[in-house]
Parts: C-alpha cells; structure tokens; sequence
C-alpha cells in the first residue's frame, strides 16, 4: 500500500475519502461501470487471436491440463460403458462374502501368520518387497540394521512413524500393551496411536480395552473415529455406551437416517428415534423431524396425484419444481401457503395446520405466508394476512416483522406501486419510510411525510422528481401554496 | 522502529514443485507399460499445479479416471490409484480388485498415497482380501507452492480431523513438511508456537531432525524464523466477512489451488473462465491486499492508464507503429483481459453482496466484536435465519456471537437453533452437536462452573490411573474468553474519525479499521518481543501451550532473520495473509505462509456438516 499509490489516487479522483458502503450502489458501481466501459471500447482493438492465452475448453479448464482430461475419459468412456456393463453382470450375481470379523494384521505388523513358522527376520525381507520404493530425499543410514524383533515400545514407535513396518506381536501382556499405546500417544503420531489401537482391539476383551482408553482420552478420540470411519456401528455404540455418553450414542444412531434413501424406511427409523436417549429438548426436534417427514409424505402423494390429474389449476399453472419430501419446515410451510392456502385447519396440507403443529412463531408464519402469496401476486391475501381485527371490531394494519420487511418483499415481487404505497405509508421510522418512498417512487408517501414534517424546502426539491403536469406535481403545488401550513424553514 | 528497509525477497519455491514432480514420474515408472491412472477429485487440482497431462502420457498413463463411486470403465491391464489414504477410497479399489478376481481376470494395480499411507488403509485392504494383489507406495507431495510466499498442504481435512475428532494422523505429515522446508531454506534459528498441535507438531519435527543427518549446516538460511499457531486460537478471525479483494473473491467464488472459476456473470460471455491468482498476475498483485473500497478506484486507474497506451498508436508512423504492435501489444492485451476479468469480478461481487445486506450484516458483526447491542444482533440473526438466507451465513454469524459473549444464554440458544432447524432441515441437529464440541457454539451453563466439573474429573483421575486426564481437562477449559483478549491486546482499535482504508496504518484495515485480526496480533507481539515476555495475560486466557526456542548458533543480521515461516496450523484466511503482508511491509520482513489449507468462514462451518456416507 505504498503512499505514492494513494497520492496518485487522490490526484485523478479527486472525491475525498469517504466511507464506504456495500449500498452505495449508484456511485460504486457507476465507477465500475465507467471503467467496464472503458475496458470494452478497447475490445475491437483488442481482437480475440488469443495466440499467448491459455487454451481452455467449453468447461473453463485449460486444454491439456489433467482436470480437464479426466472429464474427457469420462465422456468418450460412456460408449464403452454398454459393453462393461454386460461383463460385469456376469460377475455381480456373486455377492462378496466380506471378512468382517477378520480384524488379522498378519502382513501389516508382521511376524506372524503368512506361514506358520516364520521368523522375524526372514519376513522383514519379504515384506520389503512389498514396502515402499519411494525416494525419500533423505534416508537414514541406519535403515538396514533393522531386522532386530527386540525394540523397546519407544522405538517402535518410532519406527512406525518412520513408516517401517514393525511386528506387535510380542507386546502381550496387558502391561505391555499399555505402555506401547501412551508411548504412541506421546510421540504425537495419529497414524501411529490408530495401529496401535487396531492391534489392541484385535486382542484385547473389549471391556478392558473400554476400561483402559476411559483414561485415555486421546488415545480414546483416536479408537472413536477410526470406529466411525470403519463404520463400525455396533462397537461404537457399546463403547460410547461404556462411557455413559448417553447423548451421543443417541445422536450417532440418528445420524443413520441420512443413509437411508427411501422415504418410508427413513420414516420408520425416525419414529424409532424418538425414544432414544436424547435431551428433552432434542427429543421434540427428533419428533418434529418425524411428524414432518409423514406430513410430507401425505402432501406428496396426494399433490402428485392432482397434478398428474390437470384438474387443478395452481398445479396446472404454477408445475411444482421438486418434491416436497426432505425439505425443511420453513420450505414446507412456504410450499402449502402457495399450494393450500385456502384449506381447512382439519387438512394435513393446510398451513394453519402446519403452524399449530409445529408451533411456528407468528412472525416466520406471516413472513413465509407473505412471501407464497406475493409471489402469486396475491395482494388480498396479503393484506388479510396483515389486518388485525381488535375486540371493538376496528381493523388494523399489524406486521410482526416490520413494515419495512413487507415492503422489501413486496417489491422484489413487483408489487404495483399502488399496493406498495399503502405498506411504505406504515413505516413506523420517518427516515426509512421517505428512503423507501424515494427508492420506489411513491410519490404520494413522500409528499405527505414531508407535509407531515413541514419540511418545505425538501418538498420543493422533490418537485422535479416527479413527472411534470402530473397530479403529484399539482399536490405539490397546493400543498406549497396552502398558507394554513406552517412551514419550519 | 527504525528506519524502514525493504522486505526480503521471499525464496524460491519452485524446487518444491520439481521434486513433487520427479517423485511422482520416478513412482509411474516403478509401474513399467501401459497404464490408467485413477485420481482423487481432491488431488487433482493440486496434481494440474505441478504436471501436466503430457508429463503422465510420456511414462505410459493412458487414460485417466476420477476416483469416485462408480465401476470403472477401464480396459488396462496396469491400474494406477493416486489417492489420499481414506477408509472409503480403499474399499472402492477393493470392490475393483474383487470383481476382477470373480470374473477371473489378472491385472496389476499400485496404489500411491500421497502424502503418505496410512496403517488403517492397509488394514482395509488386508479385510478386503486384496492385500499383497496391490502394491502401495507414498507420494511425498507434502508442499504445494500456491504463490511466491504461500505454501499449502492441501489438507482441508486437517481441520476436521484434528479439531472436531481429536485425530492427530496429520501431525506426522507436518512434522515431515517442516523437515523438508527446513532441510531446503533453513536452518530455522528461531521458533515460536502457541496450541497443543503446534507444540506436538514442533516437537516431532525436531525429532525427525534429530536423527537425520545434518546437511544443513554451512548453508545459507534463507528462512530464520517460524511461528506455529493453532487455529482454535483464533476461531473470530476465521469467521468475520472478509473485506480485502482477494478474501472476497474467495468468500464469493471459491478460490481451489490458486485458481479461480470466474463463471459467465462475470466473463460477460457464455464461458466460464479458470484463472490463476497470484503475484504474476499484474492487476490482481496490486489490487488482492486492498480493502474492497480501494478496489474500484484502482481499478478506474488502470483502464485509464490502459486507454492512454493505446490511444498512443494515433500518432505513430508505420515504423513506429510495428515496434508497437510486436513489442507492446502482447502485454496490453494480456493486461487487458486481465482488468476486464476483475472488474467483472467486482460487480458481480457488488450485486450479490447488495442483495445480501452485506452492509447490516458487516455492521452486526462489528457491534459483536466490541461487544454492544447484543439483543439487537440477536435479533438481527434470528431474522436472518427466519428469513432463510444462506444456511453458512446464519450459522457464522451465531457462532460469532457464541464465541464473543463465552456462548449464547440458554434461552437465546434454544429459540435459535429451533428456528435454524425449522428453516435448514432438522439434521441439522448433528451439526450443533459438532459445533458444541469444537467450541465454536456453546450454551452458557449457569449451574455447573468449571470447578465443579473439575472436582469431579479430579476424583475420576484418584480412581484410576493419574496423570492420563490433562487432556479432558484441556477440553473442558476450552472457554473462548474473547472479550478479555482482546482487551488485553488492543484488538479494536480507537478510531477518532474515519479510519483511512486507503492508506492504513494497522492490520485492522482487513476488517475496515473495526478489528485486528488477533491471529496475525499475537504474531506481531512475539516477534516484537521476540518470545512471549510480557504476554503472559493473554496466554493464560488462550489457554497456554506457548513456547520459544532459540537456536543460539545463528545470531546474523541477514535476511533470513527477517524472513519468517508463519504455518497455521488448520488453515489461514486471505484476510490473515493480507494483514501479514502489511506488517511485513511495515516492519521490512517477509512472511512465508505454510497453511494445511487455505481457509474461511464457509468451509470451517461446512466442515462441521454431517453427510451421507
């Protein structure tokens, strides 16, 4: 941020500093624009034989680079893919049998098992086959004097780390074990504590296991996520069960339901969450999780059924664009003020239904509802929505989110100024209503405000903002020469 | 300070690359013949910053697939599998091999992990039958060079694992990076950390180091310092909207490996367009550390001065108009679609933040900084969320002013995340629950103080092995205590009348003059003081494990006791950056970011998202 820079600046724009603001649209963007413009007249000088730009695809990757050739085996591939397919279906009627309860490390801590007998030494040879022909930029001379099976539980560790292969075969007394697993904790290596872990559960009771990791925290983190990752449900549960961590063990049967694809099952194994060992408060989520997914069953149904039928008409003019199921409450209740607006309180599909059901708050109720019916340009609706009728039987205009809200979604519906005008009036905030007023060209909101405010100077300079011969103009006028009023400048 | 010198130019990085590479075509060739190369979606952008399609053609890959949950086409009789060691990716190689095996073919397949291999991976292959079918090597891609002065491990996951898992299989792969760094451009003479994992990390380093052999030693250092930091030091910094173009262009379009997809709206074309941002791209270098406001003017400046090059040619003769076009308009051009990308940039990033209300919302975040107007920010979060704008953008902003206030009253908690449920889906609950557990949104607990839960942790340790249970009471002191902090460091700086975003005087211009980042604060400070002396306030209230280390051999003046190796351990924003590239100009140094990934807002959040396996 050099100092000449600024110096510069200031020079050819010559605007003093100013605060700046994202709503500044007019003045930035006008700058931008100025400059885009610039930009673009130099375009035809600047003609397109981009010889020393980078070639790029329809997809934006640069041609030859490996993104976009992966894309390319991937669509000349599908022509290939006919012929696969019938391979592989005479191959996919075997299901696999899956080792599942083989948890052997035989070749991975070696020593053990590839043939009966098989001493240490001999097998780190053969599993040097195996192992790692990288370059290391530096590797360490003393490599090769490593066939010794008597390392101390710290050096093997450190030989872990180092990503040589180590039997753990003969850590096999508890206590052993123990102090093989604090010392992988000390020496800071995730891998290396998950090995470790791996071989212990392998042979180790799991209650002792349990037992010993409670104090363990870290090595405990390290066994609960390798568990998640495995998806090892079952032992997850029991361990987390174990610890008392009640919550969680309900949380991470829950988290199930994002696996499931059919609605019906998903349905079923959510009603068998709910008596899961949640916080009370939890609990009413996990059952309002439920509720929706049937409500939104039912809706589906039935609204896929009369749209397919072409009987109705908000279906037939407005085809919904994706289904309902899965989708959050606040989008369901959008979807049936645009829908269903009209039912009954006894119909699942109704929103006054859905609002008492899930107890939505009267201001996301009227926020929601205001936004379905603006979108249908519904504007009787949405003045019904706002008026409140008080035990004197007077109405009145009420919005629990504000007057401004309203507006702002009125607009972005293209609300006809008429209907606008009438909610910017109600801003309860002076300066918002005539910012409002200005911004959308009700004239009469302004005009009134600034009569309101006897701001006469202010009204006298709106004056060319409004059409000439215009009845606003003629307001103006009288307002300007009505001698009743008394003007503060 | 003295008087200022010039920042050091930073070292050359390129090497990094050149020896990603040759491993990589050393490990293809260990693979002899014809073969498919399969490759993480993960990988491959950072495999398109260091080799190109014809480097993998000239050692005999064929074709290339992406890793991904599907049966795979290829017809080779050699597979090749580059990959990041995941549990998922390993059984996905498996069910290859295995379907092979049924219907009775025979072919070879490698595996090679990068950065390394893990033991569970190996595991995997064992249950699944096929170990010793495959054979598995490392690719020691540790280090991705992204810019002349950023390094970055491409390890978003880092942040996931370490921080919400408590997982330390990473620590590993930086205590090897910070070896080869330190191998290349070191000896580092001095280092300085602050967070459990910078304390781990440091510490495997320098047993690496310990046992390598020195060939360090003679050489020129070129970096002399290096300061770790965790970043659940600083969770504020991550989660404020950023202001400097470059964290914008991040915030708004994603910035992957370096590289930016500039879509139609603002090609002003039908195309996308992938463009590197970096120090060689000459428009961006001097616009990237500005604050947004500076942006338009600068860039109004450089299509004026772009316009006078061109409109030069009205007077030239034919002579003089060859040497133009041979010498001169490469660049102009080049130039040219470069401004235009940008400022198409900056309006397309004006009209979504408009719509957004980015200004009532910078505002928001302002006031839960220093502190003020709680029920109206609450208020202003609860709309927000009512409203159904972006899931992130509600949930950052909640997590803000978690961390500001030591965690939300429960009753605000409550009515929150009900209203979050309702409008973002109820499986948003597993989303909380991690939030609750990094730390990053809590619910004040008026009944049970830390001392009770502490007595009774106390009496579980008595009961059982003592000495095992620091780290749960490392969680459990996990108290965020922003609002003292940034007391004790000055983090709001006093402003009497406008802050000068064009030409500032502190880091706190990243975020407009209203905070300083206290990441890249805490930075300043040791330097300064060159160890943590004097802070030990703000230690204890960050919860300590800081340390210093001298090395008391090399004491020079040169430039590498300027450089310094800032490495952030869970990701750095580009607000981060900028802030330290200002103080590096400031105080004539230059800082080296080693980061496990460029980070922000958006993705420290959507790392705490469950998804479907």
């Amino acid at each position: 941020m050099s100092r000449a820079r600024a110096d510069e600046e200031e020079y050819w724009h010559s605007s003093k500093f100013r605060a700046f603001t994202f709503d500044d649209e007019d003045d930035e963007l006008s700058q931008l624009k100025e400059s885009k413009r610039a930009v673009n007249s130099l375009r035809d000088i600047v003609d397109d034989d981009d010889d020393d730009l980078e070639k790029v695809s329809w997809s934006g990757e640069p041609v030859g680079s490996i993104s976009w050739s992966i894309k390319e085996t991937a669509s000349s591939s599908s022509s290939l893919e006919g012929r696969d397919i019938s391979l592989q279906k005479g191959s996919s009627s075997y299901a696999l049998p899956k080792q599942v309860s083989s948890y052997s490390l035989s070749s991975l801590f070696k020593g053990r098992n590839r043939l009966p007998s098989l001493s240490s030494l001999s097998d780190a040879f053969s599993d040097m086959g195996v192992k790692n022909y990288a370059p290391e930029l530096r590797r360490p001379k003393a490599e090769y004097k490593d066939y010794s099976n008597d390392w101390s539980p710290r050096d093997t560790v450190r030989r872990m780390q180092r990503g040589k292969v180590c039997s753990l075969e003969r850590f096999r007394s508890l206590q052993d074990k123990l102090v093989l697993l604090d010392e992988a904790v000390a020496g800071h290596d995730g891998n290396v504590i998950t090995a470790v872990l791996i071989f212990l559960k392998r042979t180790l009771r799991r209650e002792i296991l349990f037992r010993e990791l409670e104090v363990r925290q870290v090595a405990l983190c390290h066994l609960i996520h390798f568990l998640k990752e495995m998806g090892e449900q079952k032992l997850l549960l029991d361990l987390l069960r174990f610890l008392d961590r009640t919550e969680e063990v309900a949380l991470s049967q829950y988290r199930e339901h994002l696996n499931i694809q059919d609605v019906e099952k998903k349905r079923e194994f959510l009603k068998g969450c709910i008596g899961l060992p949640f916080s009370a408060e939890d609990t009413s989520h996990i059952q309002d999780h439920y509720t929706l997914l049937e409500r939104q069953i039912i809706i589906e149904t039935n609204d896929r059924h009369l749209e397919m039928g072409g009987q109705s008409e908000i279906f037939r003019k407005y085809p919904r664009k994706a289904s309902i199921l899965n989708m959050p409450l606040v989008t369901t209740l959008f979807y049936s003020c645009f829908y269903h607006y009209t039912e009954a309180e006894g119909t699942f599909s109704s929103p006054t239904n859905l609002k008492k059901t899930f107890k939505i708050p009267d201001k996301q109720y009227v926020l929601t509802a205001l936004a379905a019916r603006a979108k249908l340009r519904a504007w009787e609706d949405v003045d019904a929505l706002l008026t409140t009728k008080n035990w004197l039987g007077y109405t009145k205009k009420k919005a629990p989110i504000g007057f401004h809200r309203v507006v702002e979604i009125l607009q972005r519906n293209n609300a006809p100024v008429q209907v606008l005008q009438e909610y910017v009036r109600l801003v309860e905030d002076v300066e918002t209503r005539l910012n409002l007023a200005t911004k959308y060209k009700c004239h009469d909101v302004v005009i009134d405000t600034y009569r309101d405010l006897k701001d006469r100077i202010q009204l006298m300079a709106y004056k060319c903002k409004v059409e000439r011969g215009s009845a606003e103009e003629e307001k103006i006028n009288s307002l300007l020469n009505n001698t009743q009023i008394r003007w503060k400048n | 300070m003295a008087a200022r010198r010039d920042a050091p130019e930073p070292p050359d990085f390129g090497i990094l690359k050149r020896l990603a590479r040759d491993q990589l075509v050393y490990l293809l060739e260990q693979l002899p013949g014809r073969k498919d190369l399969f490759i993480e979606p993960d990988l491959m952008s950072p495999l398109d910053r260091i080799a190109n399609v014809s480097v993998l053609k000239q050692h005999e890959v064929d074709k290339l697939y992406r890793v991904e949950n599907r049966p795979a086409p290829s017809a080779s009789e050699q597979l090749c599998f580059l990959v990041r060691p995941r549990v998922r990716t390993m059984r996905y190689i498996a069910d290859i091999v295995n379907a092979d095996k049924m219907s009775g073919r025979s072919r070879k397949y490698k595996i090679i992990f990068s950065p390394q291999k893990f033991y569970a991976c190996e595991m995997v292959l064992e249950e699944e039958g096929v170990f010793g079918d495959v054979t598995c090597d490392e690719w020691s891609f540790y280090l991705l060079p992204l810019d002349e002065d950023i390094i970055s491990m491409e390890l978003p996951e880092f942040f996931r694992d370490y921080f919400l898992e408590g997982d330390h299989r990473w620590i590993n792969s930086v205590a090897r990076a910070l070896q080869l760094l330190n191998s290349l451009y070191g000896p580092f003479s001095r280092a300085y950390g602050i967070g459990r994992c910078a304390k781990m990390s440091y510490e495997l380093w320098r047993d690496l180091e310990e046992e390598s052999e020195n060939d360090g030693q003679g050489r020129k250092p070129e970096i002399g310092n290096i300061f770790l930091i965790d970043r659940d030091m600083d969770y504020v910094t991550a989660l404020c909207s950023q202001v400097v173009y470059e964290g914008l262009v991040d915030d708004t379009f994603r910035i992957k490996c370096g590289s930016v997809d500039f879509g139609p709206e603002v090609t002003s074309s039908d195309k996308s367009i992938k463009v590197l941002l970096n120090a060689q791209d000459k428009i961006f270098s001097q616009i990237r550390n500005e604050h947004f406001s500076s942006v338009f003017g600068l860039l109004s400046q450089k299509s004026r001065n772009l316009q006078a090059q061109y409109d030069r040619r009205q007077g030239m003769d034919i002579k003089q108009m060859k040497n133009f076009v041979s010498q001169e308009l490469k660049g102009l051009k080049q130039e040219h679609r470069l401004l235009s990308l940008h400022i198409g940039a900056c309006e397309s990033i004006m009209k979504k933040k408009t719509k957004q209300d980015f200004q009532d919302m910078i505002k928001v975040e302002h006031a839960l900084l220093e502190g003020f107007d709680i029920r109206e920010s609450t208020s202003f979060i609860e709309e927000h969320i009512d409203r159904q704008v972006s899931p992130i953008e509600s949930l950052r902003l909640m997590c803000l002013l978690s961390i500001t206030e030591n965690g939300l009253i429960p009753k605000d908690y409550r009515s929150l995340k009900t209203q979050y449920l309702q409008s973002y889906g109820p499986e948003h609950l597993l989303t909380f629950h991690n939030l609750k557990r990094i730390g990053l949104l809590t619910e004040q607990s008026p009944g049970e103080t830390l001392t009770a839960v502490e007595s009774r942790v106390s009496k579980l340790v008595t009961d059982r092995a003592a000495g095992k249970i620091t780290d749960a009471f490392n969680s459990l002191a996990k108290k965020s205590n922003f609002r003292a902090i940034s007391k004790k460091l000055s983090l709001i700086p006093r402003v009497d009348g406008e802050y000068n975003l064009k030409t500032p005087r502190d880091m706190a211009y990243v975020f407009s003059g209203a905070y300083t980042p206290l990441s890249c604060k805490i930075v300043e400070q040791v330097l300064e003081r060159r160890g943590w002396q004097g802070l030990e306030e703000a230690v204890r209230l960050l919860n300590g494990n800081e340390f210093a280390m001298a090395d008391g051999a090399a004491e020079d003046a040169g430039d590498a006791q300027r450089t310094v190796l800032a490495v952030f351990l869970g990701g750095c924003t580009f607000s981060e950056i900028a802030a330290l590239r200002f103080l590096g100009k400031e105080r004539g140094c230059r800082f080296i970011f080693l980061t496990t990934a460029v980070t922000s807002s958006g993705r420290v959040l959507e790392a705490m998202a469950e998804h479907s396996a």
